[in-house]
């Protein structure tokens, strides 16, 4: 299991650094400086880029930019608000996403538990259907439509939640747009349990169970449950992954100022710094969470070490 | 010479009585050819079917609504900004008929006799011929980069899986390098670097598309190259181009199939999710995820400008979605989740 874990770490701090390098060196083939103001005059521009130590040979740029994001300075913005360290602007924003993006996963999770149990204990029934065609418009449908339609309807025609981030409300400005984010795990865990209930009700061990006398309750909790969720997890992976970049688009749509709203005015204001150190950000993330789910994956499932060669 | 029974009977005494199998067909087991089957399989199931039936309408609709239209996707009418939708026909139930709170802003305006079935957007460019104007430029851009997505992913699974070894080591090193990095952020940095065009827009589409088909063909080259036939194959001297793509992608087809579905819808939401960032079609030229973008700024206001276009992109990703997971059913019954 070390050896396992070992590996794993390895490959992900090697991913790391490779997403950083081509970060870099996307950053350097970027069309235009954030400094092009045709006003200014060589000698001035060239002073600019000494300022910002963007006249150094691209290795030692690049030697420079990870020493000082591994001590947590990640440069300075250029555009959205000039020279304040995006440190700064991280500060206020990064709690709000992750807060609502684990309202979001904790949501989604329960609900998709419940559903697919449901549906599972229920095969072809009605509920059955019912939580099927949920869980396909959840899996189809992007994020946008859902937040449309909840900003619309919940919040603008019943006026029941805010549908404009209040920071003076944070927990119920956070329902609809951790709602949203919700729809896609969701979705996956429901299809990813009910399938899963149906296959381990048809296994032996669950015949011997009700044979033995068990009853129902330590039936469903002990038996079936337990073989199910081992499994969920391997769905959770890709739903954070995708309540990670969904928050791009729900924090647009709900105006929360989290990073995700960030990146994309950094984007849309051409501010290269910020865009990347987010890009940054976004990937370890998503990188360190894949990392947790495989460790926690091979610890319950010993099947999978072995797959992946220990 | 023995003269046995049979040869004294005349060809009619010879016939059975009561043996009709030679006018019989057993319809029962007759034999369909595998696309037949497939077809007729996909056909019986409900979902699917509803979804190719939506698909084709939407098609129809993008070919020649734009064709048939009294209006052109770009021209700005200053003075007809924001109309209500107003169809002929329905506007004699009193719904649809080109009034908002009561007021006829189509006579107010001066236009009695003119029909924006969509409306109008803030420029007044009518919305029926840019939605489906859209919807063509959103399946052209799935259907290239889906395309894209098959060619480079086919190749690189293809001989990833056949030549296994050093060369499968590396190359799936580099595959999982690349699917460490979340999708929209390769999307969005490409398409910073490149300016959004449709070309552009492919592209960064399959960048990272096309790993998905690699890593489906690429498991099922390593399934079908130890079967009988490819080794036969090898034995008779076949060169590995040969065995590649006589033996070997014929029978990964299907996968691939299934795989060019599903692909299509998450194509589609990508553009759309790449849109409503900003980094969509540039103007004039409308996708749906533009559409939804322009209209999601006065959605209080007007929300038949955002709504409209949400549905027609919400019936096709939810008709390829159903019409993929029928296929898998069809062509790989093994494979059944739902």
């Amino acid at each position: 299991m070390k050896k396992y874990i070992l590996k794993r770490l390895l490959t992900a701090v090697v991913t790391i650094f490779v997403v950083v390098l081509l970060l870099f060196s996307l950053m350097e083939i970027l069309p235009g400086s954030p400094f092009n103001n045709p006003e200014l005059t060589p000698e001035q521009r060239a002073n600019i880029e000494a300022k910002y130590g963007l006249n150094q040979p691209f290795l030692s740029r690049y030697f420079t930019y990870i020493g000082n994001m591994l001590h947590g300075d990640f440069g300075v913005s250029y555009n959205i608000q000039q020279n304040l360290p995006i440190s700064n602007l991280l500060a206020k924003r990064f709690p709000v996403t992750i807060y609502i993006g684990l309202m979001a996963i904790v949501l989604g999770m329960v609900l998709g538990l419940v559903l697919g149990i449901i549906a599972g204990f229920n095969h072809n029934g009605i509920m059955d259907t019912v939580s099927s065609a949920i869980s396909i418009l959840g899996i189809s449908l992007p994020a946008f439509v859902f937040a449309l339609l909840l900003a619309y309807f919940v919040g603008f025609q019943w006026k029941l939640l805010p549908f404009l981030y209040n920071a003076k409300t944070p927990f119920a400005s956070a329902i609809l747009p951790a709602l949203t984010l919700a729809v896609s795990p969701m979705a996956s865990v429901a299809r990813y349990t009910r399938s899963e209930i149906i296959d381990v009700l048809n296994q032996n061990y669950i015949t011997l169970a009700k044979t033995k006398g068990v009853t129902k309750f330590a039936l469903v909790i002990k038996h079936v449950l337990r073989n199910v969720l081992t499994g969920v997890i391997t769905v959770i992976g890709p739903s954070i992954v995708n309540v990670l970049t969904g928050s791009l688009v729900v924090e647009k749509a709900f105006s929360v100022p989290g990073i995700g709203g960030l990146l994309i005015t950094a984007i849309q204001e051409n501010d290269y710094n910020v865009t990347f150190s987010l890009s940054f950000i976004y990937c370890a993330l998503y990188i360190i969470v894949m990392l947790i789910v495989d460790i926690l994956y091979g610890l319950i499932d010993p099947r999978i070490r072995v797959a992946k060669g220990e | 010479m023995k003269t046995t029974p049979q040869q004294h009977l005349s060809q009619e005494e010879r016939r059975l009585v009561g043996y009709e199998a030679e006018n019989y067909v057993d319809e029962n087991y007759a034999g369909h050819s595998y696309a037949k089957e497939v077809m007729l399989t996909l056909l019986s199931n409900k979902g699917a079917a509803i979804g190719l039936v939506c698909i084709l309408i939407i098609i129809a609709f993008a070919i020649f609504a734009p064709m048939t239209s009294a209006y052109t996707y770009r021209e700005v009418h200053s003075e007809i900004t924001n109309l209500p939708m107003r169809i002929p026909g329905i506007e004699q139930l009193n719904i649809l008929d080109g009034t908002r709170k009561g007021v006829d802003l189509y006579e107010s305006k001066g236009i009695k006799d003119e029909y924006h079935y969509f409306g109008t957007d803030s420029l007044g460019r009518d919305i029926w011929t840019r939605v489906w104007v859209g919807t063509r430029i959103s399946l052209l851009i799935a259907l290239l980069a889906v395309l894209l997505d098959v060619v480079f992913g086919v190749t690189y699974g293809m001989i990833s899986g056949y030549f296994g070894g050093k060369v499968d080591f590396i190359m799936q090193r580099f595959v999982e390098i690349l699917t460490s990095i979340p999708n929209l952020i390769i999307m969005m940095l490409l398409l910073l670097v490149l300016e959004p065009g449709i070309p552009t827009i492919c592209l960064a589409l399959s960048i990272t598309g096309w790993v998905n088909m690699s890593r489906i063909v690429r498991a099922q080259v390593l399934k079908i190259k130890n079967e009988e036939y490819v080794l036969a194959s090898r034995t008779l001297g076949a060169p590995a181009l040969r065995i590649l793509f006589k033996d070997i992608l014929p029978n990964a087809l299907g996968q691939i199939i299934i795989t060019f579905m599903l692909s299509v819808p998450s194509a589609i939401f990508f553009e759309a999710f790449l849109a409503f960032i900003g980094l969509g079609v540039p103007i004039p030229m409308a996708s749906l995820g533009t559409l939804i973008n322009d209209g999601y700024k006065s959605a209080l206001l007007y929300p038949s400008q955002v709504l409209l276009p949400a549905a027609v992109l919400s019936i096709l990703m939810l008709s390829f979605n159903l019409l993929g997971d029928g296929l898998r059913d069809a062509i790989d019954p093994q494979m059944r989740t739902m």
